[in-house]
């Protein structure tokens, strides 16, 4: 119970006192979940679309396993990438293991299914309606993937945040592929784990509300800017 | 088109925040050394780190794992150096030819900690086998590691000494943790079970509760420690030079030095292998 | 959707041939025995009462669905090898979540105009319909009587041959139902052949230069539109005219 009080008392100091170590780690987590979150959002969303608004066999069935691939275990995923990029797996000649990069990678192949299958669900809703109309104002069907995904973005923005949260939040992934290397690996999610590992609950828990308080200020950014664009756009 | 060049400039900024990252890792005068979350979290390293990167200019990657995914990943190349603490599956290691030779660094000793009120009369046991022969007959609840690790084997051979390896149906009170030590912790305090742990950890562990030192001294329960280049032949892309240069470091008067003057509560949590000069 | 050059398409001539065309779903046949030929030039209203197949009719001869017998030539054509020829509103027209000007403008580039080309065109197209000062607006905070009008030269500024507008004004009030009547006017007028359906006898009055009557998936009747209102044919029409509900 003493930690529960101790944590806001210790997060409120490190956020005042900006302590280095902690600004490196907090900004090498949004690097890395945030490029994670691009490249998953320029994969996710045009695939998304396309699955929704192309016909082809087999298309329940991706759909399905989209959908599936929403819930991969974080761990399983850093697993994966881990033997893929070790110095005996496939990719070993790269030399990405223990770097930002991979976890960028681990992090991006973890959020892509989930942003392509609530892209995939928003633009089948909206083709639903608008399909028809597309139709008879001559719309090719590779436009109509763009411009469903134009008139969903709300939708969509909200889709990537939820990606963007997912990765931010996950430590099994980063952990794996990442080492939680002092300097150049470690961000606050694996340094919560490690913290709680060691003992130090109060200043785990303490990270932990910071990690939060970053997760809440960037989802009301995100507000804010779907609340400007709304006016320009319409 | 409004929002295209909003997504155009954040992709660009993105790209570039890679671009930086990518830079601090293209330094290439470093090593990645797989140890094991025990010795992490004692602190040694972040003590030790510093005077040898002053010395060489060389940076160190730790990378804590299990004592068992250390060995795997030195297998498969994934590091540079060793440093381990558990003699017969080092032997094994190089045995295999993954690694070039055991260069014993340090030692310390395990403990046995346990809830303050003693059920099973810890503190009163003639030796460390003994000891865990007097939590079997209580059935006090034990946390053991379950995971392979150096502190794990140990566990285990000191149940063998005492030959009295718990059951499969002992689960009532053994509970195999499968975790790290700090884990491990956690949940001996929860359960107030009794813990084998490595004295270092136990020293820079923060949340002990009710736990407390209950037995230690015991000659079996040394605990060494070893530096393992991994073998250039086995994996040609290790960097074996630097490998070779920080492992000399460790165990010249220097390192030993470093070593020996590693404190946690006013105690040295690690013995140097030979005394520094 | 293949651009199919025919021949005499220079001429704004399409005339339009439906043959013994039916359509079923589910195993009900919703429409049957059509058969029928329009000459280019009028305003052709498709008059019946809800569910008599107005609406059908106008997507089969739009292209947007296939008969299930017989076929439907435009000018030889079949409608989805011109569909760059015809132009359709939906009962229901869907707006972009854009400004009213940029609906305009997708429906623009879609025809292939030229990007500097959009802004000055669809603000021509908006001023025709009155819109001009709700161009920047979102097209979603129109009225239904805008909504209908921006919807009207949306499919129009295509420069389709025929347009084809599905029930225009159900749900407007009277001065909404002028102002998009008097659009479809103009647009008739510079020289886009229109088809409509309605189920309003006044607005097919106002409007008709000839009539199809449709109830319950047959054409009974089809007639100029002076003829028609003076003397109908058949029961139905006659029963339709007098107001009374025709099963």
């Amino acid at each position: 119970m003493d930690e529960l009080r101790q944590a806001p008392w210790m997060a409120l100091e490190m956020l005042v006192t900006l302590e280095p170590e902690l600004l490196e780690i907090i900004g090498l987590s949004l690097q890395v979940s945030l490029a994670a979150t691009l490249l998953a959002a320029l994969i996710g969303l045009p695939l998304g679309a396309a699955v929704a608004v192309y016909q082809f066999p087999g298309r329940s069935l991706l759909t399905a396993l989209l959908n599936a691939m929403m819930g991969l275990p974080p761990v399983v995923v850093g697993l994966a990438i881990y033997l893929l990029l070790s110095r005996a797996g496939p990719l070993g000649e790269l030399g990405l293991l223990f770097t930002p990069q991979a976890m960028v990678i681990a992090q991006c192949v973890l959020i892509t299914p989930l942003i392509a299958a609530l892209t995939r669900q928003t633009v089948a809703d909206l083709d639903r309606t608008c399909r028809e109309q597309l139709e008879v104002l001559n719309t090719r069907q590779a436009t109509m993937v763009w411009t469903l995904l134009r008139d969903g973005w709300r939708s969509l923005g909200t889709a990537v945040l939820a990606g963007f949260g997912r990765a931010v939040a996950e430590v099994g992934a980063v952990l794996i592929v990442g080492g939680n290397i002092k300097g150049v690996t470690r961000v606050m999610t694996t340094t919560i784990a490690l913290e709680t590992s060691m003992g130090n609950l109060a200043l785990a828990m303490a990270l932990g509300l910071v990690l939060l308080a970053i997760a809440v200020s960037i989802s009301l950014l995100a507000g804010l800017l779907q609340h400007a664009a709304d006016g320009r756009n319409g | 088109m409004k929002r295209m060049p909003t997504a155009r400039s954040w992709m660009l900024a993105t790209v570039a925040l890679l671009c930086m990252s990518a830079r601090s890792v293209a330094d290439d005068n470093f090593i990645v050394v797989a140890s094991t979350t025990s010795t992490q979290n004692s602190g040694l390293f972040d003590h030790l780190l510093p005077k040898f990167r002053a010395a060489s200019g060389i940076e160190v990657r730790v990378v804590a794992l299990g004592t068992g995914a250390a060995l795997a990943y030195g297998r498969r190349c994934d590091a540079d150096v060793l440093i381990v603490h558990a003699p017969a599956a080092e032997r094994e290691f190089i045995d295999r030819g993954y690694g070039v030779e055991r260069v014993p660094l340090m030692h310390n000793d395990f403990v046995i900690v346990g809830p303050d009120d003693d059920p099973a009369g810890v503190r009163d046991s003639g030796s460390a086998a003994q000891a865990l022969a007097a939590i079997a007959l209580q059935r006090s609840p034990f946390v053991s590691r379950g995971d392979r690790s150096g502190t794990h084997v140990k566990e285990l051979e000191l149940w063998d000494t005492a030959d009295r390896r718990p059951a499969s149906d002992a689960q009532s009170w053994y509970r195999e943790a499968g975790a790290g030590m700090g884990q491990a912790l956690n949940m001996a305090r929860a359960m107030d079970a009794y813990i084998l742990v490595d004295r270092g950890t136990w020293l820079s562990f923060g949340s002990r509760g009710q736990l407390e030192l209950l037995f230690e001294g015991d000659p079996q329960l040394l605990n060494p420690y070893s530096a393992i280049a991994v073998d250039p032949e086995h994996c040609p892309g290790v960097r074996h030079a630097q490998a070779r240069t920080f492992i000399e470091w460790l165990v010249s008067d220097a390192g030993q030095r470093a070593i020996a003057n590693f404190r946690a509560a006013d105690q040295a949590l690690f013995v140097p292998r030979h005394e520094p000069r | 959707m293949a651009e199919t050059r025919v021949p005499g398409a220079r001429e704004r001539r399409l005339p339009l041939q439906v043959n013994a065309v039916e359509f079923h779903r589910n195993g009900r046949k919703l429409l049957t025995g059509l058969d029928f030929r329009l000459e280019p030039g009028k305003i052709s209203v498709l008059l019946g009462p809800n569910g008599a197949g107005k609406s059908l009719l106008l997507r089969l001869l739009m292209g947007l669905i296939v008969p299930d017998a017989g076929w439907i030539r435009w000018n030889g054509v079949s409608p989805t090898r011109c569909r760059h020829q015809l132009g359709m509103v939906l009962q229901k027209p869907v707006m972009l979540r854009r400004s009213a000007l940029a609906n305009v403008e997708f429906a623009l580039a879609r025809a292939g105009v030229a990007a500097s080309q959009r802004r000055r065109i669809a603000q021509a197209a908006l001023e025709q319909a009155g819109l001009l000062a709700l161009g920047k607006q979102p097209a979603a905070r129109l009225s239904g009587g805008e909504a209908q009008r921006l919807a009207i030269v949306r499919a129009w500024a295509q420069k389709p041959r025929v347009l084809l507008l599905d029930e225009p004004c159900a749900n407007l009030d009277p001065h909404s139902t002028a102002r998009v009547e008097a659009l479809i006017r103009d647009i008739h007028a510079g020289g886009t052949r229109v088809i409509l359906s309605t189920h309003d006898l006044g607005q097919a009055r106002r409007l008709a230069d000839e009539v199809l009557f449709l109830a319950d998936g047959q054409l009974h009747e089809h007639a100029s539109a002076e003829g028609f209102f003076r003397n109908p044919d058949s029961g139905k029409a006659r029963a339709f005219l007098r107001g009374d509900l025709v099963i």
